[in-house]
């Protein structure tokens, strides 16, 4: 079967590898039929993009984790042309049409990067005639939500390439709605919200992409050696992973005394968002001199190494290579 | 400072690394607190081949746990939902919250006492200041 997943219109390079990325952590077949065969560069891509899955379980799967997708559509009929999607559309499912006499439907036309006028989307839904629903038309929490998304050549590429814009669209895709992905979380991980968050805490996005790409998941062990704020940790968490991370620098992560309530400063994260069993530890350490033992412990690492000027390079050792003799304080080692 | 992590980490100064007695680190003076957590089977048997269990056993030893199987749990007896339960109260439950962690080899403790509860690898670990980062302004 083939489906039809509606991306988010941000970070689009890592889109796809994300899917994919989702797809072999849950053990997904997937295979891409059709993503941005009009771009001609990778800043150009449409937000539409037609995979071929096993079922519709393994289509509700998919976008149960993706963060860069918005929902996913069983495709129906696509074509450049109403004429070719509507032959598109008998050839697909002609023989599915009786399933849905009954049920209570909405019908929707969706554009990117152009518009329709309510009459011409009227238009567009009586050509639809002959699915033959009988039902009950219920604009809200109807049975079956059936969509026809419209892709436009939009300014930014005509701007970019020159392709001409026409009031036509180019592709026309038809569906039966599925499923929406959990999209909304970065509302509620987000560093605006978030207790406690340091200068360079990662984009609670990205950082759910990138959890995404390393594959966390329930049962697993992640880590970050340059924890900081744990912008990381959470999200590996929030997909289940258990965490550990370490900085060399403790006050990152342990905060400052008022920010302590009990424990360290970025545990005030983890319960924020109610994954305080997904929380390991976190420890002071550079990670060129790693405490951590020399065999495979971990599943994953994820991390923003330090760059730049807020958060430059720190690492033990001086120089020239001296070494310090350690300060003793009645016999014992001040440090 | 949980029991797992306790089994993760050695003494993180380069010439400990190569001598057996780095580790497990030794906790001496040690304060537990047993923290409630979501019960994770998956994770136990997930990890429990990662982890040393001779250390784990010496651990549990130093910290007053009553002593473990002499060998890792394995096959059929990752079913048993005891013994798992058993393994997450030890590794994930329990929490050093206070005392020294002290690295049989050079006897250097990573562990302050008591301005965190996090195990402190960086001071010891070549003996020597960090790096001035270079002020660059823009």
């Amino acid at each position: 079967m083939e489906y039809l997943v509606r991306l988010a219109q941000c970070h689009e390079t890592f889109r796809q590898p994300e899917l994919q990325a989702v797809a072999t952590l849950l053990g997904i077949e997937l295979e891409t039929m059709a993503y941005n065969e009009f771009a001609l560069t990778e800043a150009l891509q449409t937000p539409f993009c037609v995979v071929k899955l096993k079922d519709e379980a393994a289509a509700r799967a998919l976008i149960s984790r993706s963060i860069l997708a918005k929902d996913i559509l069983e495709l129906w009929g696509q074509g450049t042309t109403y004429e070719e999607l509507h032959a598109d559309v008998h050839q697909r499912t002609k023989d599915r049409w009786a399933d849905y006499h009954l049920v209570t439907y909405a019908l929707a036309v969706d554009c990117f990067a152009g518009k329709r006028s309510t009459a011409k989307k009227r238009e567009i839904f009586e050509s639809f005639d002959y699915l033959n629903l009988k039902g009950e038309v219920r604009i809200k929490n109807p049975d079956e939500q059936f969509t026809v998304v419209e892709d436009y050549v939009s300014d930014v590429e005509a701007n970019a390439i020159g392709t001409e814009r026409s009031s036509e669209p180019r592709m026309i895709y038809m569906g039966r709605w599925l499923a929406k992905s959990p999209r909304d979380i970065i509302l509620t991980h987000t560093l605006k919200k978030r207790k406690y968050i340091s200068t360079t805490s990662m984009d609670a996005e990205l950082s759910l992409v990138t959890a995404n790409m390393a594959l966390a998941a329930p049962g697993k062990v992640f880590f970050d050696p340059f924890v900081g704020a744990g912008s990381f940790l959470v999200a590996a968490s929030h997909f289940g992973a258990l965490t550990m991370g370490s900085d060399i620098d403790p006050r990152a992560f342990r905060g400052k005394d008022h920010e302590r309530k009990d424990g360290m400063a970025m545990l005030q994260n983890f319960k924020q968002y109610n994954i305080v069993s997904q929380f390991l530890d976190a420890f002071t350490s550079d990670v060129t001199n790693t405490p951590l033992r020399d065999t495979a412990l971990l599943d994953g690492i994820i991390c923003d190494p330090p760059y730049g000027v807020r958060e430059g390079l720190r690492v033990l050792g001086t120089r020239d290579g001296k070494v310090i003799e350690p300060v003793v304080i009645d016999g014992v080692p001040a440090h | 400072m949980k029991v797992i992590t306790a089994n993760f980490v050695t003494c993180a100064v380069k010439e400990c690394k190569t001598s057996a007695a780095s580790f497990p680190l030794h906790f001496h003076d040690a304060e537990l607190e047993q923290q409630e957590l979501d019960f994770q089977p998956e994770f136990i048997r997930n990890v429990l081949p990662r982890v040393d269990w001779d250390s784990l056993r010496i651990t549990a030893n130093e910290l007053g746990f009553p002593s473990l199987p002499e060998t890792k749990p394995e096959g059929d007896a990752l079913n048993e939902e005891q013994t798992l339960k058993d393994l997450h109260r030890l590794l994930l439950e329990t929490q050093v919250i206070e005392g020294k962690l002290v690295c049989g080899n050079c006897g250097h403790q990573p562990w302050m006492l008591p301005p965190s509860e996090t195990p402190n690898h960086v001071f010891n670990a070549v003996r020597g200041g960090s790096k001035k980062k270079e002020k660059k302004r823009a």
